[in-house]
């Protein structure tokens, strides 16, 4: 008797050690997984900063590491008019910079602006009411808004471009706002809807008692309660607004023109100037990584509104 | 335009005998067709206008769109007088659908209307209509096939990227420390603009002499590394690096479904001696369809536009190995401003797709009923 219980304990005991063991390996491949998923995400960021303080030299050596396989200087951001000793000159470089900046800046936070607004009312009023236009009821109005989606830029591009011609809307920024709020438009209803469908209707009815109206209740009662909702569809419009090059291409030339169009038109001439490119591009993905870095629930948030149920 | 019903239960506070509500109504009738009649007058002037008949002295097209813009106002308004409650209800929904009519129904439409027309920007002829050339002329454009045989493979790479972003989900829903600052390292990428992406790494990073990629290439043994010389390897690049952007979107809504999943059945297959291999095929694929195919469907939506990358690194070389459509349109405009052929193989792009995705979501929700 005793020796069958003693044995199987030691039985147990070399279990418990396999297990143990399984149990780190398995630990060990998750880190190791996650740490070189990092490095993925990670590297062609770090390599484009670093980039942008190197000289030819450190370029064609592939330095890596700062302050052990090169030394960093300023370069890069000289040649942008934005390094240390150049910021108080003037410099065309820079007020380039700056005005392309302010274009996407403007563009992208009045589409994103326009894209909520409306869509946060169509949203509401899909969530809330009962529509019948010819045929159509909710879900196929819903519907009609969605598959605005499957759109590609490229159907509407070119009748826009002689649209836009027509109405002198060509190369402004009212013209590229109108685009970018309609390519939007579909994502901030769909975050919206989800969002007004979790705030319940009892709280509309109370407020219906209480005297409101429609329009009332939507903007005292509901819309502050949905305020998640609406950063989420806003900054989810802002990065893909930023981010939008295709329309942009097209649509503008001088006035209007956008940073990613100002990127995209200076890695085409004049063979490749690494440093000031990398300077560039940090530039014009630096905005948008702190907004991820610091907004990244509602991001979250805004990616799967609906997708799980 | 859009009528709303009341709630079940709710009366209909408009109607009654009042006369005052009579005459409200009236007014509203008219107001909207005045302002309809308004707006048609606008445009028919303008037409006249623009066709030499009567020369109002008008260089755009300007006065339509702010004819149309009172109009909606007008509408709006109008219906409030009319339909009382149901009509304030319809003022919800009306400025984007009045929107989404101006700005997509409308140009798609305008749209087929340029693509049956001979019609080159830079030209002086301007426009001419002739009819089905265009189709036949894309029927024989070896380009165009081309690139939709490029957008079938790029379609069909979303499976790795999903088969990837499950695995990093899995990786992000394990028992780990720090998850929020994992999953924020893996958002990066999704932040980044397509045209940085393409500077960062298809022309730096790639770059087959000092890129680090090239250097890592070398040391694994490829001497000569060369990312965008032979069709497939082209193909490749471009879509790694689209994957790349893209790959945190579908993970994202993997671990939103893998974090909704009840707990209570993996703990059951746990106890009932199931391995972990095991209860992945049994249990969490089965239970994560549903949002499997909603991630897959919407990426293959976004797939279907890619062009940013494509026309910044490749300019769909070498020999249109890695064209996708829309790279392929901007590149037919861009160099040789066609705007009638241009728009007939957009258009024709358009239809190829509806009917795709009306079919997988078909196809898709079928299986789905079947399985439940």
């Amino acid at each position: 008797m005793t020796t069958a219980s003693e044995s199987f304990a030691i039985e147990e005991e070399a279990g418990a050690a396999a297990r143990w063991s399984r149990y780190l390996v398995k630990r060990a491949l998750i880190y190791a997984g996650l740490v070189l998923w990092a490095f993925v995400s990670l590297f062609p960021v770090y390599w484009t900063i670093t980039t942008s303080m190197k000289v030819a030299k450190n370029v064609q050596q592939g330095a890596l590491i700062p302050w052990v396989d090169y030394q960093p200087n300023w370069l890069g951001w000289r040649s942008l008019g934005l390094s240390p000793d150049t910021i108080l000159t003037t410099s065309t470089v820079r007020d380039e910079f700056l005005l392309r900046f302010l274009n996407s800046v403007t563009t992208a936070v009045s589409a994103s602006i326009l894209a909520v607004l409306i869509g946060a009312l169509a949203a509401y009023g899909l969530s809330r009411f009962r529509y019948k236009f010819l045929w159509m009821r909710n879900n196929d109005i819903s519907f009609f808004f969605l598959s605005q989606l499957i759109l590609p830029p490229v159907v509407l591009a070119l009748p826009f471009l002689v649209l836009y011609r027509e109405l002198a809307l060509l190369d402004t920024t009212v013209g590229l706002v109108l685009l970018y709020t309609l390519s939007v438009l579909p994502i901030v209803i769909w975050i919206m809807k989800d969002q007004f469908d979790t705030i319940p209707t009892e709280l509309d009815e109370a407020a219906q008692v209480d005297g409101l109206g429609s329009w009332g209740t939507f903007f005292r009662i509901i819309l502050p309660m949905a305020l998640p909702g609406m950063v989420a569809a806003f900054i989810l419009s802002l990065i893909l607004c930023w981010n939008e090059y295709f329309f942009a291409a097209l649509l503008t030339s001088t006035d209007a023109k956008t940073l990613p169009v100002m990127v995209a038109s200076q890695t085409g001439s004049q063979g490749i100037n690494w440093w000031s490119m990398a300077a560039l591009s940090t530039a014009a993905i630096g905005p948008l990584v702190l907004v991820g870095i610091l907004l990244e629930r509602y991001i979250i948030k805004g990616l799967t509104a609906g997708a799980v149920k | 335009m859009a009528g709303a019903q009341p709630l079940p239960g709710e009366d209909f506070i408009e109607e009654g005998a009042d006369p005052r509500a009579a005459v409200r109504r009236r007014t509203g009738i008219v107001l909207i067709w005045v302002a309809s009649i308004g707006l048609g007058l606008v445009i028919v002037l303008q037409a006249l206008n623009s066709a030499g008949v009567l020369p109002l002295g008008l260089k755009d097209w300007r006065p339509t769109l702010y004819g149309y813009v009172l109009w909606a106002v007008a509408l709006g308004y109008g219906l409030v007088l009319t339909r009382g409650e149901a009509g304030r209800r319809a003022l919800f929904i009306l400025p984007a659908a009045l929107f989404t009519v101006a700005m997509a129904i409308f140009p798609t439409l305008f749209g087929f209307s340029i693509a049956f027309t001979d019609w080159n920007l830079s030209s002086f002829s301007g426009q001419k209509f002739n009819g089905f050339d265009n189709l036949a002329q894309l029927f024989r454009d070896p380009f165009y096939w081309n690139a939709l045989a490029n957008m079938v493979f790029y379609v069909l790479m979303v499976l790795v990227e999903y088969a990837i972003a499950f695995g990093l989900a899995l990786l992000l829903n394990a028992e780990i420390r720090a998850r929020k600052l994992w999953r924020v390292t893996f958002l990066i990428p999704l932040m980044l603009s397509p045209v940085a992406v393409s500077w960062m790494v298809g022309k730096s990073m790639l770059e087959y002499r000092f890129g680090p990629v090239a250097r890592f290439a070398r040391w694994l043994g490829w001497d000569t590394p060369s990312f965008f010389g032979d069709a497939w390897i082209a193909k490749l690049s471009i879509e790694a690096m689209d994957a790349w952007v893209s790959i945190p979107f579908v993970m994202i809504l993997l671990l939103a479904g893998l974090q909704a999943l009840p707990k209570e059945v993996q703990e059951a297959a746990r106890v009932d001696g199931a391995t972990g291999w095991q209860s992945f095929w049994k249990i969490t694929f089965p239970l994560m369809l549903p949002v499997s195919i909603t991630a897959i469907v919407l990426r293959i939506i976004f797939k279907l536009k890619l062009a940013d990358i494509v026309i910044n690194v490749t300019s769909g070389g070498p020999g249109g190995a890695t064209d996708t459509v829309s790279s392929f349109i901007y590149r037919e405009y861009r160099d040789r401003s066609n705007v009638g052929y241009g728009t007939m193989l957009a258009m024709f792009y358009l239809v190829l797709i509806v009917v795709f995705v009306t079919l997988l979501l078909n196809f898709v929700s079928k299986r789905m009923q079947r399985m439940t």
